[in-house]
């Protein structure tokens, strides 16, 4: 097939993947459109870094079928890997390398024309100038994280897969890393993310919210929040450890979640939550409704999926 | 329950986690009790410092009783296997430098009507004394077989004869090392055992090491092919395999003064083949161990049996047929009959082929189990 047919980066359905008795990706259909950034959430353990994987070509899924890039995901591993860049959760560069001799190892094996000027670039365009003779495994979380970033671009990749790549990273440098991301999908590219932050979450295009291999919801913040129709209403007060044990036993309430020195409860029916709180909120507590947040709307979904360890 | 700062419950703790990792690593508990019984059969049934049952061939040009009998009580003792009749003497040269046999009798003409007129014929026996060890029992019986010989079958007229020294005069002509110096036995041999040793360990940790740290996952996600990935890994080292070569055999040279009397391209040239097999041989352990620990094992578990069933510490004649058949497998066995070949008996390329196929077919069959075994996925 030809990249250019389809207006999907990725395209996907009934991806399937089962480690023993266990379907680590259950049934997940996805699409991404080219210059999308797309992000993926869910807990730990929920599948993503699988998922990440079969698109790539790293695993084959037992069951599903679809494209990335144009490429069947079955068939297709060689064609996707050279246009894919992925950068794995853990920082998988060789340590004992120096950034530059790594970004150069990169780019002789992707064959790229002109390597030493290409290495140059993605040096400068990262920054990593000044540091290039510095050893890999000498560097902090941040640096290495551009390191990776700019490994994974040396090859000038359609998609480019990243699998929680600010973890560990402080906030400057996160911000930084996303204004990049945000350049580089300008430009066309294609970005999957996985993420637990609810910020990043926010600075992306569209979201996918995955738990126990599940897919359990998608679209753009606005949509997932609206989909999920939850009603919140935030308490403040004295004493709200002890309300919030209270309010748990209570009937319609399905999350009571602390919020600095407020209590967030939320429930799927904002008339019967109202009823059900409002005689145990007098002075000084007050209640009033709020918008329900992308946090608490995945706090829900999360507490909803059941964990097919057990 | 502390004594003098010891914490008994401390301690215990480090204790029951060493033993719950012990517990978790089934590879490293298995070679831990593996390898000891390896140690014990190898060295309790398989290494015979005394081998018996050498290879000999028989150049007789005398057809009597006496030379018949000869050669018979030669095979009846347990040191000589009377193997092949000779026909010529170029038949003989080939068989001593092919290591076909390691001894040959010259039975002269007229050697019975000699001995009858007690002339004292001169009866000679010329071993390959490469590894002086296998040879020298065997050289030390051989008066003793001929002189009861002689004691038996001198009957009649002749007794007057027995007891005497000497009827027949043993020349002994030790080929290929004529004093007898064990470095010219070690030195070329211990080129193959600082290779096997070098070669499988470096290579065997170099894939499970990517694995370890986590690269394996980025250098699966490239284009790069399980070949490219096995051969890159393994020319770098082919270097270092040379560099070794060259050290040794500077030091064979210069250090033991070892004779060199065949061609040194054709060692280089069978190095190659030799260094490739060991690396291939670690590259498929660094496919099977999950940490470089395990890859560390498998190569001593490799490594071992190499070094005790090659011939290299103990006569490889020395040992019983199954010891000798396993000992086949390995390239080390092969590579010090074709070293000890070259440098000592000056074996050109027609002489070492026996033993250079074996080394190609281990090396094709290594590198194959590799490649196969190199997944590009991470299933």
């Amino acid at each position: 097939m030809n990249p250019a047919s389809t207006s999907f980066a990725i395209d996907v359905a009934n991806v399937t993947k089962t480690f023993g008795a266990r379907s680590v990706v259950n049934q997940i259909g996805l699409r991404v459109g080219i210059g999308e950034i797309f992000g993926f959430l869910g807990p730990n353990g929920s599948g993503k870094t699988t998922f990440l994987r079969i698109l790539c070509g790293l695993l084959t899924p037992d069951a599903g079928q679809g494209q990335c890039l144009g490429f069947d995901i079955r068939t297709q591993a060689g064609e996707i890997r050279r246009r894919v860049g992925y950068m794995t959760q853990r920082f998988s560069f060789y340590e004992d390398l120096t950034i530059e001799e790594n970004l150069d190892f990169v780019a002789r094996i992707y064959q790229i024309p002109g390597r030493r000027e290409a290495v140059q670039r993605s040096l400068e365009r990262l920054g990593l100038t000044e540091r290039r003779r510095q050893l890999a495994g000498v560097l902090s979380g941040g640096w290495k994280q551009r390191l990776a970033l700019a490994a994974c671009l040396i090859h000038s990749p359609q998609l480019l897969l990243l699998d929680e790549p600010t973890a560990g990273v402080d906030p400057k440098a996160r911000r930084d890393f996303w204004e990049e991301i945000h350049t580089l999908a300008a430009e066309g590219l294609t970005v999957l993310i996985t993420t637990h932050y609810m910020d990043e979450a926010e600075r992306c295009h569209r979201l996918a919210y995955i738990a126990y291999g599940n897919l359990l919801a998608q679209g753009t913040v606005e949509e997932v929040v609206r989909q999920a129709g939850l009603a919140t209403f935030e308490i403040t007060g004295p004493d709200l450890p002890a309300l919030a044990r209270q309010l748990r036993a209570l009937p319609g309430v399905e999350q009571v979640v602390a919020f600095g020195l407020a209590l967030h409860v939320s429930g799927r029916h904002p008339q019967r939550l109202a009823e059900v709180l409002a005689p145990l909120i007098q002075a000084p507590r007050t209640l009033r409704p709020i918008e329900s947040g992308l946090e608490d709307v995945f706090i829900g979904l999360m507490s909803g999926a059941r964990d097919n360890f057990q | 329950m502390t004594l003098l700062g010891f914490n008994f419950a401390r301690w215990w703790a480090i204790v029951a986690k060493e033993f719950i990792q012990m517990r978790r690593d089934r590879l490293t508990f298995g070679m831990m009790i593996g390898i000891p019984c390896v140690q014990l059969i190898l060295f309790g049934y398989a290494i015979n410092s005394d081998p018996k049952h050498l290879p000999t061939a028989v150049l007789s040009a005398d057809h009597s009783v006496f030379s018949r009998s000869l050669v018979q009580a030669l095979g009846h003792s347990a040191y000589f296997d009377v193997v092949a009749q000779a026909a010529t003497e170029t038949e003989v040269q080939r068989m001593l430098a092919h290591g076909e046999v390691m001894f040959v009798i010259h039975i002269p003409e007229d050697f019975e009507r000699k001995l009858l007129r007690g002339e004292r014929p001169a009866v000679l026996m010329e071993a390959d004394a490469t590894d002086p060890a296998a040879t020298s029992n065997a050289l030390g019986t051989l008066q003793q077989i001929i002189d009861r010989l002689i004691d038996r079958d001198l009957t009649g007229p002749v007794t007057t004869m027995r007891g005497r020294p000497g009827p027949v005069e043993l020349r002994i002509h030790r080929h290929y090392n004529p004093e007898g110096i064990t470095q010219y036995n070690i030195v070329p041999g211990l080129l193959g055992v600082v290779l096997t040793m070098t070669m499988v360990i470096i290579t065997a940790v170099a894939i499970t090491r990517e694995r370890e740290r986590g690269t394996m996952e980025n250098l699966l996600s490239t284009p790069a092919r399980p070949a490219e990935v096995m051969l890159g890994k393994i020319v770098p080292y082919i270097i270092v395999g040379y560099l070794q070569t060259s050290a040794i055999l500077l030091a064979a040279r210069f250090l033991f003064q070892v004779p060199f009397h065949g061609s040194l391209m054709l060692l280089l040239a069978v190095m190659f083949v030799f260094i490739v097999a060991n690396l291939s041989m670690g590259i498929t352990f660094s496919t099977i161990a999950r940490n470089q620990l395990q890859a560390m094992q498998m190569s001593f578990f490799f490594f071992l049996p190499s070094l005790l069933l090659s011939g290299f510490m103990f006569p490889f004649r020395g040992m019983p047929v199954w010891a000798q058949s396993i000992g086949s497998v390995f390239p080390l066995t092969h590579f010090l009959r074709i070293v000890r070949g070259i440098l000592l008996k000056g074996n050109s390329l027609p002489d070492i082929l026996p033993h250079l196929w074996p080394l190609t077919a281990f090396l094709v069959v290594a590198l194959t189990l590799g490649i196969r075994r190199y997944r590009q996925t991470l299933d």
